[in-house]
């Protein structure tokens, strides 16, 4: 089923009305990823243009506290998304990855603006870009833009909340039971 | 004892701070090494954002190379893609019409508000206070949507090409940043009630990063950071380009040497910037809005240097050029490089906690510095 069609905003399970309350049945795994997605801490990450669209996300005029975004982390060690704002080059790479590491499980990874998602403005002609930064780390949502409006970024928060209801990130598909 | 200081001996304590940290205000890493909770040295580490700027500009032709330096400093993309502009002018000898010499003027000092009311915002974040920057940024997404209408972006604006601006301004141009002006002259003061005059920030700002008027010329640095140590060097008085020659405004200058020197300079300039604006807002000339050019710009052999006033200090911009379509070396002179470069010489002998406030007043842009 995409994305999309499913409903996200609910609780995931049914309530059985019975005389002076009710049962609610669902599934663990279910609440677990509801829960989860409701509250995700991103990782204060920002290294150059797409930084400052983010933070204007953070500023109140788009606000993505709305959507559960609002607690920054500076310590990777207390954050559940990265969002790759910015270029990523040869000598930020390993860095990235040890940030990556860091991060306590589960983790998701956003990649804002086009220089996150292939090198974007900087993918000819340059000797220390790397083009994309899902060679270092795997990424769940990318943000097209140089650099994406506001709404694009609340759009790709959204569209993570989505997946991980649904069970779809990287993570998650690698951890699932047969 | 001034041997001492600067040398590593045993006891001492060196920290990492950076890449990875909100107060560096992007990639920076700096080496501290301290006696106890006293900094001996701060040493920069650069290059976790080199893009290789100046290596692509040799393969961009001289229309196209002026995209890329909107992502420099891109806080002033549109003051870095005026120099860029100006450069090529230079080297052809375009005549720029009058109206787009006023419309780069006004986006300009738009753009400086906007990147002086960022650093304010995050400034105060770094010292531990978070209103200030939904404050600031409720004024900044005013300044991006007029940007937006009539350049169509928000942060990167490409706006300027060789010979005049890109596409005419938008008809609800004026009327906007009339509406944005009479709204930001009743901002300024909040900001002093809510910042300047509070006693906590001051006592965190005043006599700490200490940058004598000797050193601040010695280290090469321009802008806000050098005018709070009273050196004269606003480019727009002292080589004016574009209409600033026409404009009435001061040059900004505070000789307390301190953080709070340099805090107080950039809030002055966002005033005369707004009085820079009010001149020239009614007074737009009607006309052209981009010179008649060749669609294959070619330079003659030579060499070619321009500055301007970027919102951190003095941006050159250097083109060499071999008669060719593209340049055959590009380099900027950033005033970011030069404005760190001095850190070490404040930071020295000062408290490890005071070191957020210095890199705050210096308006570090690293993209800007590794280019």
């Amino acid at each position: 089923m995409p994305v999309s069609d499913k409903k996200t905003t609910e609780f995931p399970g049914q309530v059985h009305e019975t005389p002076g309350g009710g049962i609610v049945l669902s599934i663990l795994d279910d609440v677990i990823n509801w829960a989860r997605s409701n509250s995700l801490w991103p990782l204060t990450f920002a290294t150059s243009c797409c930084g400052i669209e983010y933070m204007a996300v953070a500023g109140a005029k788009y606000d993505f506290s709305r959507f559960g975004f609002e607690v920054a982390r500076a310590s990777p060690r207390q954050a559940d998304v990265i969002i790759i704002a910015g270029t990523i080059v040869n000598k930020m790479g390993p860095v990235l990855k040890r940030l990556y590491d860091q991060m306590a499980d589960p983790k998701y990874v956003i990649a804002m603006g086009a220089c996150a998602i292939s090198g974007g403005p900087f993918f000819y002609n340059t000797y220390s870009v790397v083009k994309g930064a899902d060679h270092i780390i795997p990424v769940d949502v990318y943000i097209p833009g140089c650099p994406p409006r506001p709404e694009a970024l609340l759009h790709a928060l959204i569209s993570l909340q989505k997946k991980i209801k649904n069970g779809l990130t990287r993570e998650q598909i690698k951890d699932a039971k047969p | 004892m001034f041997e001492e200081i600067g040398t590593t001996t045993e006891g001492d304590l060196i920290i990492n701070v950076g890449p990875q940290h909100p107060a560096t205000h992007g990639v920076l890493h700096l080496v501290i090494t301290l006696n106890g909770e006293t900094i001996k040295k701060v040493e920069p580490h650069l290059g976790y954002i080199h893009r290789s700027i100046e290596k692509m500009c040799e393969s961009l032709t001289y229309r196209q190379f002026i995209y890329v330096t909107s992502r420099m400093d891109y806080l002033s993309a549109h003051i870095n893609n005026h120099a860029c502009a100006l450069c090529v002018e230079k080297g052809l000898q375009i005549e720029v019409p009058p109206r787009a010499l006023v419309i780069r003027v006004i986006m300009d000092e738009l753009t400086r508000i906007a990147s002086h009311e960022l650093w304010w915002g995050a400034m105060a974040m770094d010292l531990g206070a978070f209103t200030p920057f939904f404050h600031a940024f409720r004024e900044r997404e005013s300044i991006n949507e007029i940007m937006e209408e009539t350049c169509g972006a928000r942060l990167t604006m490409n706006y300027n090409v060789p010979g005049g601006v890109m596409a005419d301004l938008h008809k609800e141009f004026p009327k906007r940043v009339k509406a944005f002006i009479t709204l930001y002259k009743s901002k300024i003061s909040e900001y002093a009630e809510l910042v300047t005059g509070n006693i906590i920030f001051q006592n965190r700002m005043k006599m700490v990063g200490h940058l004598s008027v000797g050193d601040a010329i010695s280290y090469g640095c321009s802008g806000p950071t050098a005018r709070g140590s009273g050196v004269s060097c606003d480019i727009r008085k002292l080589y004016p380009y574009a209409v600033y020659d026409k404009v009435e405004f001061d040059e900004v200058l505070e000789t307390g040497c301190d953080s709070f020197s340099r805090y107080i300079v950039r809030i002055r300039e966002m005033q005369q910037s707004v009085r820079i604006i009010e001149q020239l807002i009614d007074n737009i000339p009607d006309g052209e809005f981009q010179a008649k050019t060749k669609a294959v710009l070619k330079l003659p052999k030579g060499e070619f240097y321009t500055r301007v006033e970027t919102a951190r200090g003095e941006l050159g911009v250097f083109i060499v050029s071999e008669g060719g379509t593209t340049p055959y070396r590009i380099k900027f002179r950033s005033p970011g490089f030069s404005n760190l470069s001095a850190l070490d010489k404040m930071a020295r002998g000062s408290k490890l906690g005071d070191l957020v406030a210095m890199m705050g007043t210096l308006d570090l842009v690293i993209p800007d510095i590794d280019r």
